[in-house]
């Protein structure tokens, strides 16, 4: 049972990334005018709602709202590095400070890194930038409680292809909210 | 100049497809040894009654060797000493001969009696009868392979040892036994999670290996034979990286519990776990030698990736690979003299292998994805994952660098191969 969550999260996790891209995924169904005073849960599995069609929720969970910061979940690494780079250390602060607001939310930080390098030395790779930014939630406020940091190594691959640009694609640390 | 070309690729490059009916794997051979023994294998008497040709299985792996020259036999078909006439056999060129019959006994069991004669000398090299099950019947062509190999190249043959790799296909991951010619698979866990890292144990009842099956990597030991396992290592992190020491009493094995991946022995129960590396770099892919006293492993403890040496009882650690690109999974030949491990330069993967007293290296293959190197069990062949056609394959090269083969999955990619210890 806890094997299928995990397995929604993570659909849920991709198509979060793949809007980020420039190709838009299908819009979300726009809320009917006849609930008017319902605040909604957020439906999980689709495409978050803009900010237009929701205006003024202050129960909106941050992590859903599109446009902030937390609804980036990946950082990315140069080759055999496992330090958060400057440019997504806002990223991880954001989240910590969510983190240390919603004692309740729990995250998976899951490592993983390209091909260049044996399965066994990427899974050690991939378990640094997981625990990297592990310690930097919690200096940022999370609780280790909260926290679980794993790697797939080279297993898991979001590009595959022996360039570049799948590889910078492949070494990231990914946020995985659990449920 | 181009038909001097071409005399020189047909003289120097024998490329064979093998592709036996209902066989898993399909194999090309690519070069040939220097010096290829000239055999002549008539079938044996009776082997075309049997489901399964045994001389298909015997010629198959002497021909993979690369070690021999296969002399037609057509039309002659001695089956006992008596009716050999060894003038037929010089004039074609063999040096040997192998004859014999096959039958199957009242009780069901079919049994083979094979003889390998020297054509020149005129003499019985050996002569024996094997038998098995009709379901095991592959078994007796590899073991005659096996004789054949060991009498006339004077090193045992691998034909009857077996391999064990992990096939991916899309989301499923399945660990696979195989012979060591890829036939007669055998599926030892199946899951839509990642599996990693096959490790034999000394005696081949058990393999050890890392499961992504409860959302990260875990170490089993699971038997063959009853399919039970136990789990060895599940701490926080990951858990990964399993070798069994030669005497088959502990594994190392490697954990983030304490911080970044260290190396632990442990016994195969799980009990008695205890750190034996505390670089707080990353110290993976542990092997130990032959005589059970030293450990090599990769280590970015410099900087980046290389192999080092320390005796598993701990003590001072060595480098032992220098120089340009970075270097990757050791394993020991099967003597201890020199060890196997992948080369990363300039962004291709080599297998290579290093002289323990010389330090000299040498790249045994010309590069792409060539990762996970391990020796078969007689040190003279070298088993690596590749990649061919765009996909993942088990391949093998020769530990002189001149017999290729290229084994490839019906479907999906092969991966993490590692060729069993024991004969």
């Amino acid at each position: 049972m806890k094997k299928l969550v995990i397995s929604i999260v993570l659909v849920n996790l991709l198509a979060a990334c793949a809007s980020e891209k420039p190709k838009e995924t299908a819009p979300a169904p726009v809320p009917r005018a006849e609930a008017p005073g319902k605040v909604e849960e957020a439906p999980k599995g689709e495409a978050p709602r803009s900010a237009a069609t929701t205006p003024s929720q202050t129960e909106v969970d941050p992590l859903d709202d599109p446009s902030s910061i937390l609804s980036k979940r990946s950082v990315y690494y140069p080759f055999d590095v496992s330090v958060v780079q400057d440019a997504d250390k806002p990223i991880v602060q954001a989240h910590a400070k969510y983190l240390s607001e919603h004692a309740k939310r729990k995250v998976r930080l899951e490592g993983n890194c390209d091909e260049r390098g044996s399965n066994e030395y990427n899974l050690g790779l991939g378990q640094r930038r997981a625990d990297g930014v592990k310690k930097m939630l919690e200096l940022g406020g999370a609780s280790s409680g909260q926290l679980e940091s794993v790697s797939y190594g080279e297993e898991k691959p979001k590009a595959s292809g022996h360039e570049e640009s799948a590889w910078s694609q492949n070494r990231r640390t990914d946020l995985n909210y659990l449920k | 100049m181009f038909m001097r070309f071409i005399r020189y690729v047909s003289g120097l490059l024998l490329l064979a497809q093998v592709s036996m009916a209902g066989a898993v794997l399909n194999i090309e051979i690519i070069g040939a040894g220097e010096h290829q023994i000239p055999v002549a294998i008539v079938p044996l008497g009776g082997d075309d009654k049997l489901v399964q040709s045994i001389n298909e299985v015997v010629t198959a792996d002497l021909q993979r060797s690369g070690l021999f020259r296969l002399v037609d036999p057509t039309g002659k078909s001695p089956h006992e000493p008596a009716e050999v006439n060894y003038a037929d056999w010089q004039v074609r060129g063999a040096e040997a001969l192998a004859i014999g019959t096959v039958a199957v006994q009242p009780n069901g069991r079919i049994e083979a009696r094979f003889r390998l004669l020297d054509v020149v000398k005129q003499t019985e090299l050996v002569g024996q009868a094997v038998s098995s099950s009709e379901s095991q019947i592959r078994a007796i062509g590899h073991r005659i392979a096996d004789l054949i190999y060991e009498k006339l190249t004077g090193d045992k043959g691998v034909f009857s040892t077996r391999i064990a790799y992990v096939n991916r296909q899309g989301k499923s991951f399945r660990l696979i036994v195989a012979d060591s010619d890829g036939d007669n698979e055998q599926v030892v866990l199946a899951h839509s999670e990642p599996i990693m890292s096959p490790a034999w144990s000394p005696d081949g009842s058990h393999l050890a290996y890392a499961s992504f099956e409860t959302g990260h990597a875990v170490v089993y030991v699971q038997s063959l034979y009853t399919k039970q396992r136990v789990v060895l290592a599940n701490f926080r992190g990951s858990n990964s990286a399993p070798a069994w020491s030669p005497d088959g009493k502990q594994l190392a094995i490697v954990l983030t519990r304490d911080g970044s991946s260290q190396i632990y022995l442990v016994r195969p129960d799980g009990s008695d776990i205890r750190r034996i590396t505390f670089s707080g770099a990353i110290d993976t892919e542990p092997n130990f030698s032959p005589d059970g006293q030293y450990l090599l492993f990769t280590s970015d403890r410099g900087g980046s990736a290389q192999i080092y040496r320390m005796p598993v009882e701990g003590g001072a650690e060595q480098r032992m690979t220098f120089g340009e690109g970075n270097n990757f999974s050791p394993r020991h030949s099967p003597d201890g003299k020199s060890f196997v491990f992948a080369h990363l330069r300039n962004g291709k993967f080599h297998v290579a292998t290093q002289d323990f007293q010389t330090g000299q290296m040498t790249v045994v293959t010309e590069g792409g994805w060539e990762k996970k190197p391990s020796f078969a069990p007689n040190g003279k062949l070298i088993l690596f994952a590749s990649e061919a056609r765009g996909r993942g394959i088990l391949a093998t090269v020769s530990s002189d660098g001149r017999v290729k083969q290229h084994m490839f999955t019906q479907s999906g990619d092969a991966r993490e191969p590692v060729w069993g210890s024991n004969f």
